[in-house]
């Protein structure tokens, strides 16, 4: 099986080093391999998912049904309700899309796609990983403390995070922030590792023009993490003093400010979008590159339309507080330049469009989640620069409208763009494939799904439904039926949508252990990881690979195969 | 440096003579996010600040503002003699001159966090605290924050200095933990203007 080849592989490979085989704690518990802890990263990110889309049927299946008895969870009380939206939207984020697209992918790919042995600092990479750990294991039993899970929604504004009284959950909401400010610092050491393993690691021959757009975003995407953490874990600590200390930092009471906490978690959480946005971007260019055989169009372009929106993202953090009673003079510059940053995400993706063009296209699964990325990212994007502009935000503020336009930016992110890149590099993790015909029936019972849920959700929101409500039979103009069905059918979409998880699960169990062997290059793809076994063994390469060319040589003229892995001398 | 890169031996696990060591460049990593969480304090300060009437508040009594110059020169030595003790290090590796000015400077480091200590016991006496006013909140955060930067530099600092008097320092390491007690010092005159000088 698997384990068994990885066993003969690494001791192959290592014949010169004569170690011995490490036993089962060193080598999956506290593995200081690369591999391993992205694999670390990514099971417990899928854990999360999963505990993070029972919390959201739980509150979808409430607001369908007020009141009523939820099968598997019981009656949702207020308390329960405000808790379930605000770790669902925590989870999601914090700890299913973070550890997934940066943590998970970024350490199983960079050194593999570089061509080195593994990262500069691997034991700061092992304690990441463990940190993290200890982070999902407060935030659970936060759960569990008298008054249950933090429930002052996943922004945390004060002064209903910062007091009690407010949110009603005393224990929950310092576990919360403490949670927080833990997998916070675990990112912070993964980036670090990141950044100076891209820059001083790469093998022979590799040029900044070398590197894949896959490394390259996740490195932007860590810069950009490490220059707007700082604020949210000054501004954290400020909210821990006021729950715990008693102190006024957020209390207009003792000469406190409220609006000072949403302008350091969105000077933040903006960037943050970014953070996550860039690695499912780049697993996508890798995917459509390779499966349609065709050059990257406009690499450099890509890269630098990266650094601009990287830029950009810092001054644009306001348009999440245009009714918070901001300056208006302000609200007129971050709409501005709200406006501006569609510009390069917008080149980005008619740049992956152009690659496309005149490609010989082969619809595999991985690239047709990578083609509905593009599609739905679309969505949220267009969807976007009504809520930029300040004047339309008025009406649309903590609607569903904004939440629809998030699912619809992150959903594709995190799910689509994590699912892009296990069909795709699933091979290499685990040496077997995925079974193709499931895998598309898992296409579809995903995608089809995902947009029942959230195109009802814009009409609603379009009708005024606010965001923060637990019973909308207790609002008559929200009642109505034709908008209750809408709320149905969302439900009910959610549902078959994590029905469809199901056959994703079983495939990926199942092809772990009984998939058909994958080979070293499955896609015939450039990049370094495929010119490594698969799975790598420890140390990966039985040669450091040199680098001769730039990755994405698809379908040159005058040569036999239609690609050129970067490492052939010709 | 360019005969370096030509005699790089293939096995080597790094295949390229890096433009800056690792440790080096994931210490800057860490100060660049250490200097947006500095800078997010202050301007949350700031922010405060600017929409009171009276600052500081006329009922809480002011910080020491002379004391707390002398502690400064006292860091910003600290600091100086670091400079030289690494001047000196780079002539002479393991020689006796970079060992006394290095433990001369941890000394002074020291010497201000206690000093720092002692006003903030005398400050609590006077009635600053945490919770008496966003005056005493802001004033306990950055100054709190810079001072358990400044003693985890030193904790740092002085494993260093066991290691050069043990002659197994090596002069990434050195260079690492410079950058950041500079970091320390460099931050400490800003936070010094904003936060004593109002």
């Amino acid at each position: 099986m698997t384990m068994a080849e990885s066993t003969a592989a690494t001791e192959s490979s290592h014949e010169v080093h004569h170690h011995k085989e490490p036993d089962f704690w060193s080598k999956y518990v506290f593995s200081t391999d690369h591999k391993m802890i992205g694999m670390q990263y990514m099971f417990t990110g899928i854990v999360m998912a999963l505990i993070g889309g029972y919390m959201a049927y739980v509150f979808r299946m409430q607001l369908a049904y007020p009141g009523e008895h939820v099968p598997g969870f019981g009656t949702v009380t207020p308390l329960a309700y405000n808790s379930l939206i605000t770790n669902h939207g925590a989870i999601m984020i914090f700890w299913v899309a973070m550890p997934i697209l940066i943590a998970a992918l970024g350490n199983f790919l960079i050194p593999l796609m570089i061509g080195c042995d593994d990262m500069v600092f691997p034991r700061i990479n092992r304690l990441s990983y463990q940190i993290f750990l200890i982070s999902v294991i407060v935030l659970i039993s936060s759960f569990f403390v008298p008054g249950g899970g933090f429930g002052g929604a996943w922004t945390a504004y004060p002064p209903l995070s910062a007091q009690s009284q407010y949110n009603l959950t005393p224990f929950g909401a310092p576990l919360w922030l403490l949670a927080v400010a833990l997998e916070f610092v675990a990112f912070l050491l993964g980036g670090i590792n990141f950044i100076t393993t891209t820059m001083n690691a790469r093998a022979k021959g590799m040029k900044m023009y070398d590197i894949p757009i896959m490394v390259w975003m996740i490195v932007i995407a860590s810069l950009l993490f490490m220059a707007s953490v700082g604020p949210l874990i000054a501004g954290a600590v400020m909210l821990l003093f006021d729950q715990t200390l008693g102190t006024t930092f957020y209390n207009p009471e003792n000469g406190g400010d409220p609006v000072l906490w949403q302008h350091l978690f969105w000077f933040f959480g903006h960037p943050e979008v970014y953070v996550v946005l860039l690695p499912a971007m780049g697993a996508v260019a890798e995917v459509i590159c390779v499966f349609s055989r065709k050059k990257l169009f406009a690499y450099k372009t890509i890269l630098y339309t990266t650094f601009a929106t990287g830029i950009l993202s810092f001054f644009v953090w306001a348009h999440h507080q245009f009714i918070a009673g901001i300056d208006p003079r302000m609200a007129h510059v971050f709409t501005v330049t709200t406006v501006i940053i569609s510009i390069p995400i917008a080149e980005m993706l008619f740049c992956y469009i152009a690659t496309l063009f005149g490609g010989s296209i082969e619809l595999r699964t991985p690239m047709l989640f990578a083609l509905a990325f593009l599609a739905e990212f679309l969505i949220g994007g267009v969807t976007g620069i009504y809520l930029g502009s300040s004047g339309m935000d008025i009406y649309f503020h903590d609607t569903y409208f904004v939440l629809a336009h998030f699912h619809y930016t992150f959903f594709p992110i995190a799910i689509i763009g994590f699912f892009t890149s296990i069909y795709y590099w699933f091979p290499k993790m685990f040496g077997r494939m995925m079974n193709e015909t499931w895998g598309k029936i898992h296409f579809w019972g995903t995608i089809i799904p995902f947009n029942c849920i959230f195109l009802p959700l814009f009409v609603l929101g379009m009708a005024g439904q606010h965001r923060r409500i637990y019973n909308f039979k207790n609002f008559p103009d929200l009642a109505t039926p034709d908008l209750h069905n809408l709320r149905i059918f969302a439900t009910w979409s959610a549902v078959v949508m994590l029905v469809f998880q199901i056959p994703f699960m079983i495939n990926f169990m199942v092809s772990i252990f009984r998939g058909k062997k994958a080979g070293k290059n499955p896609w015939k793809a450039n990049t370094l990881e495929w010119t490594a076994p698969s799975p790598p063994p420890h140390g990966n390469f039985k040669e450091l690979p040199v680098v001769y060319r730039p990755p994405y040589e698809y379908s040159v003229p005058g040569r036999e195969k239609d690609y050129w892995p970067q490492n052939e001398p010709n | 440096m360019e005969t370096a890169i030509i005699d790089e031996s293939p096995d080597k696990p790094s295949a390229r003579k890096p433009f800056l060591p690792n440790g080096v460049l994931g210490m800057i990593c860490f100060v660049a996010m250490e200097i947006m969480f500095f800078a997010a304090l202050i301007s949350a300060y700031m922010i405060v600040k600017s929409g009171m009437l009276f600052w500081p508040p006329p009922d809480q009594p002011r910080l020491p503002v002379v004391a707390t110059a002398v502690n400064s020169l006292i860091l910003l030595a600290s600091g100086w003699l670091l400079f030289k003790a690494e001047r000196s290090f780079r002539r002479e590796e393991n020689g006796k001159g970079a060992y006394r000015l290095f433990q001369f400077s941890i000394t002074l480091g020291t010497l201000f966090v206690l000093i720092q200590g002692f006003e903030w016991v005398r400050l609590i006496g006077y009635g600053v605290t945490m919770t008496s006013s966003t005056y005493g909140s802001f004033f306990y955060l950055i100054i709190g924050a810079h001072g358990s930067h400044a003693v985890a530099a030193l904790i740092v600092m002085a494993l260093m200095l066991k290691k050069m008097k043990m002659k197994q320092l090596s002069a990434v390491d050195f260079w690492c933990s410079q950058i950041f007690w500079y970091f320390v010092v460099g931050v400490w005159p800003i936070l010094y203007i904003l936060v004593y000088l109002n």
